[in-house]
């Protein structure tokens, strides 16, 4: 059944056919501001949810999409789906919100914008709300496909173009490696369904396609989520107008790949390969990114690669929460923090990344720059933006009384605890988390920073800004000022989110710890005491402002990597590579010769025809039913054939044509001696006419004849029109040997006299029972017709001669 | 005769897909023509020859021969012709745009 949760994960792609006409029809009104209330209403449709969802209820609603595959669109709203679905129509609608002030409607093509952000909005929602994999998988490569338009948005720069191909093919090749997995998930269960999967999970954690599946997914996930070493291309989509940074590439798509790691934790997350390799990657990738941002000059560059740090650290909190499931029920289990934390943090980081990426947009907008070189003392001039950057950084580098503190506190527990965990070697290699983390840590509280002093801070380079900069316009400044102040709200009352979303989503990550009834209590609050984390985060801000204030004097060990090592590099290599190798590859038969097409069609079919011929043992030669053969006859065919054999060795076109009605008289003669006297009659006046007609052609093309002297006799081609002959010919005698049904022969001889009327059967046949071939020849001749005086009385240039 | 009249087409369809295959436009128009001989005399072999009269019903005899083949490859003929036609005139539109009827200078542009 089609449903209104249905209705409302496919809505925007209704309001997106519709944006384009609006656009057209009401240009004096910024197209964004229709588009504003899709969000806003399935936020509040979405809202409604809650309270159903941290009573630990489900929803779901199934509607049958293509019910002879068995593929049904399954909308299945539980805590984690929920909590997606409220991220991606909040910060959608703050995000078109914003975009209202940032794209002018004068200059931009906002009914391009508004329909790929809609398309997006749409396929988000259906990934987070599909409980079949397979439909999961078609919204996941429509936003993809989504995020490459954006991406493009500007399309006349070549960096865009660049940025755009380079995500698509990332996330597109890490999403066909997800459809195989979820392939070899079906393989292993029978079922699409996720919530089925679960279930049953027991049966096949033994399977020998389990590590595979694993793998597949994993590498889906990891590529649209931009881990290391697949973050290369998040930079690279920068390229996106801002709000679209904020808003795919920061808040929403990029962590459509937490979404599937939390989604199928139920599955695989018993493993000890799962742990290693989310908890892995992510870690790497937190501490990988947050390095490199500290390098980056460009302001959008900083966030991305925070955005891939970050990005990593959730993931390291997810994987590590699956420590959980090695121990029973949830008292006293200190690993399900990790996955609080992990829910906790996608929202922060969401509230955080999304009012900076905001501000990095005004800056842009009023200044005309994000490089941080050239900014700098915007702190007068522009006090909103900057306290907007301030409260997003610090809360970014996890300074109290943020909500990026708290969180970071979360993290540190979980990454401390890791290592008193005593099996998959945890108890040896596990110490290097919570090293790890520290160590990143540091480099984001450097680059939270630099955000912000480098821009603010400092003197005022007039000189180097495009525009005379002053403070953004009250609308734009709205949608960064709501998030801010969700910032410090969550800090201060971290709980709203705990007991509202974060719960009932850590029971969709792990249902196997709850039993009947029971529910997860999650508890957020400043004041541990002097515990190990805070002594950590105390030693992050003294160790982080040292860095930072003597950035310059280590900044030379960023050039110690060589860059033909970095995977930029293999990226880019591989395009250039790829594309002349495949060049090179279809340079070698795509000739541009039709004769060599014709060669490799005509080849196949014979070679194809035959061996299915002889491989079912088809051929047959059955003499019972022939008819005699006269000397006539006889002589016929060795006149026909010798006739034909003549024009490949002719070298002169009159005696060629000669030989040509030769043939064509002999067919006649054929016709005649075979009982087919209309045949022979059209025949020879056909024949006449056309050897007329050669003649003619011969007569207005006399320099035509070069080529045809010069022929020589080519085995190749001999070789394959023999082919061509066997085949037609064996096929032929087979056919004419087996007669598997009866032919309707016997109808006419019956019916032509008495229901057309005529005496020639072959006659009535072509006018009356046949009527409407006759019909199209002739209306073949006279398009036939047509062509030729065109043609012949075409002038491709004026000055040829007539 | 069947089995004679089938190889002589399968001859015919060879010397005509060689024809195709040539270098000058003016052998492969011959070669289409060519080819539908070929054709016409593989169709009529296939439905059986003179298994009775000449399919006309004043005849008065006991069986008649199939009409339906010859029906359709009088359609053939036709078209035929209005092909060899057009191909005729299409390779001395070619030669007279492009000066040349060698089928190995003729190809596609190298942009494709």
């Amino acid at each position: 059944m089609f449903t209104t949760l249905h209705l409302a994960i496919i809505a925007p792609f209704f309001i997106a056919i519709v944006v384009p006409i609006l656009y057209k029809y009401f240009p004096r009104t910024h197209t964004g501001w229709f588009v504003l209330f899709v969000p806003i209403l399935l936020f509040l449709y979405f809202l409604r949810f809650i309270p159903e969802t941290s009573n630990g209820n489900t929803y779901h609603a199934v509607f049958d999409w293509i019910p002879s595959l068995g593929i049904q669109f399954t909308a299945y709203v539980d805590g984690l789906g929920l909590l997606f679905a409220l991220l991606i129509t909040g910060i959608g609608s703050l995000v078109v919100l914003y975009s209202i002030y940032y794209l002018s409607k004068e200059q931009e093509a906002l009914n391009r914008f508004y329909v790929f952000l809609l398309m997006f909005m749409g396929a988000m929602l259906g990934v987070v709300l599909s409980d079949n994999l397979l439909v999961l998988y078609v919204f996941w490569e429509v936003t993809s496909i989504s995020s490459f338009l954006l991406i493009s948005y500007w399309y006349e720069r070549d960096k865009s173009r660049y940025g755009a191909m380079k995500s698509l093919l990332i996330t597109v090749v890490g999403g066909f490696a997800m459809l195989v997995g979820f392939i070899l998930l079906y393989q292993m269960t029978g079922t699409f369904s996720i919530q089925t999967m679960i279930q049953s999970v027991d049966d096949f954690t033994e399977h020998a396609l389990f590590l595979p599946t694993m793998l597949c997914i994993l590498l889906g996930a990891f590529t649209k989520s931009a881990q290391f070493p697949f973050h290369i291309w998040l930079p690279d989509a920068m390229e996106a107008p801002t709000p679209v940074s904020a808003y795919l590439h920061s808040a929403t798509m990029v962590k459509a790949g937490i979404y599937l790691v939390a989604r199928l934790s139920p599955i695989f997350a018993i493993s000890g390969e799962w742990l290693w390799l989310v908890a892995g990657f992510g870690i790497t990738t937190l501490f990988w990114g947050s390095f490199n941002a500290v390098r980056q000059t460009d302001l959008k560059g900083i966030l991305a690669f925070s955005t891939v740090s970050q990005l990593g650290m959730i993931l390291s909190m997810l994987g590590v929460g699956a420590l959980a499931l090695h121990f029973d029920g949830i008292d006293n289990n200190v690993y399900i923090g990790a996955t609080a934390a992990a829910l906790f943090h996608l929202m922060n980081h969401a509230t955080f990344k999304g009012s900076l990426f905001m501000m990095v947009g005004i800056v842009d907008h009023e200044t005309g720059t994000r490089d941080i070189r050239r900014l700098g003392g915007l702190m007068t001039i522009m006090p909103i933006t900057f306290t907007i950057a301030v409260i997003g950084s610090f809360s970014m580098a996890g300074l109290p009384p943020f909500n990026g503190f708290l969180s970071k506190e979360m993290f540190f527990t979980a990454m401390v605890d890791v290592a008193s965990f005593q099996q998959f070697n945890m108890d040896t290699f596990g110490v290097l988390f919570p090293v790890v983390a520290w160590v990143a840590s540091v480099f984001t509280f450097i680059y939270s920073m630099m955000l912000v002093f480098k821009t603010f801070g400092g003197k005022l380079q007039l000189g180097q800004l495009e525009k005379k900069p002053h403070e953004a316009p009250f609308g734009m400044l709205l949608s960064p000022i709501i998030l801010i102040s969700l910032v410090i709200v969550f800090g201060f009352f971290p709980n709203i989110l705990a007991y509202t979303v974060i719960e009932p989503a850590m029971a969709s990550i792990l249902p196997s710890l709850l039993r009947n009834g029971e529910h997860f209590l999650v508890d957020i609050y400043f004041w541990h005491g002097w515990t190990v984390e805070l002594f950590m985060t105390m030693g992050v801000v003294l160790i982080g402002t040292v860095l930072y204030l003597t950035l310059r004097k280590w900044k030379s060990i960023y050039s110690l990597f060589p860059k033909h090592l970095s995977f930029n590099h293999l990226y880019d290599t591989t395009i250039t590579r790829g594309e002349s190798l495949s060049a090179k590859v279809t340079g070698m038969y795509m000739t541009g010769s039709v004769k060599h097409y014709l060669i490799y069609i005509l080849t196949f079919f014979s070679i194809f025809l035959l061996y299915v011929l002889f491989s079912t043992d088809a051929f047959a030669l059955n003499t019972d039913h022939l008819a005699p053969i006269s000397m006539y006859e006889w002589l016929l065919a060795i006149v026909l054939a010798l006739s034909a054999i003549a024009i490949m060795f002719a070298k002169n076109r009159l005696a060629t044509l000669i030989i040509l009605g030769v043939s064509g008289y002999s067919v006649a003669l054929f016709f005649v001696t075979l009982r087919a006297p209309d045949l022979a009659l059209t025949q020879l006046v056909i024949e006449t006419v056309s050897v007329v007609m050669f003649l003619l052609g011969f007569y207005h093309l006399p320099e035509i004849a070069e080529n045809f002297k010069k022929a020589r006799f080519q085995v190749k081609n001999f070789i394959i029109s023999f082919l061509v002959g066997f085949t037609v010919t064996v096929i032929g005698i087979s056919a004419s040997s087996t007669r598997l049904f009866e032919s309707i022969a016997d109808f006419f001889p019956k019916a032509s006299y008495d229901e057309a009327g005529g005496n020639n059967m072959v006659n009535v046949i072509l006018v009356d029972f046949r009527g409407f071939d006759t019909l199209f020849e002739i209306l073949v001749l006279t398009i036939a017709s047509i062509g030729i005086f065109v043609v012949i009385k075409l002038r491709l240039n004026e000055k040829e001669e007539r | 005769m069947e089995t004679l009249m089938t190889i002589t087409a399968g001859i015919l369809l060879s010397i005509g897909t060689y024809l195709i295959l040539t270098k000058s436009l003016l052998r492969i128009v011959l070669g289409t023509s060519i080819f539908t001989h070929g054709v016409h005399i593989m169709l009529l072999s296939m439905a059986g020859l003179k298994t009775g009269a000449v399919p006309l019903l004043g005849e008065d005899a006991a069986a008649y021969t199939d009409p339906i083949p010859q029906a359709l490859m009088l359609t053939s003929i036709v078209i035929s012709f209005a092909l060899t036609a057009f191909f005729l005139v299409l390779s001395y539109r070619t030669y007279k745009t492009f000066g040349t009827d060698d089928m190995d200078q003729l190809r596609g542009s190298k942009y494709e």
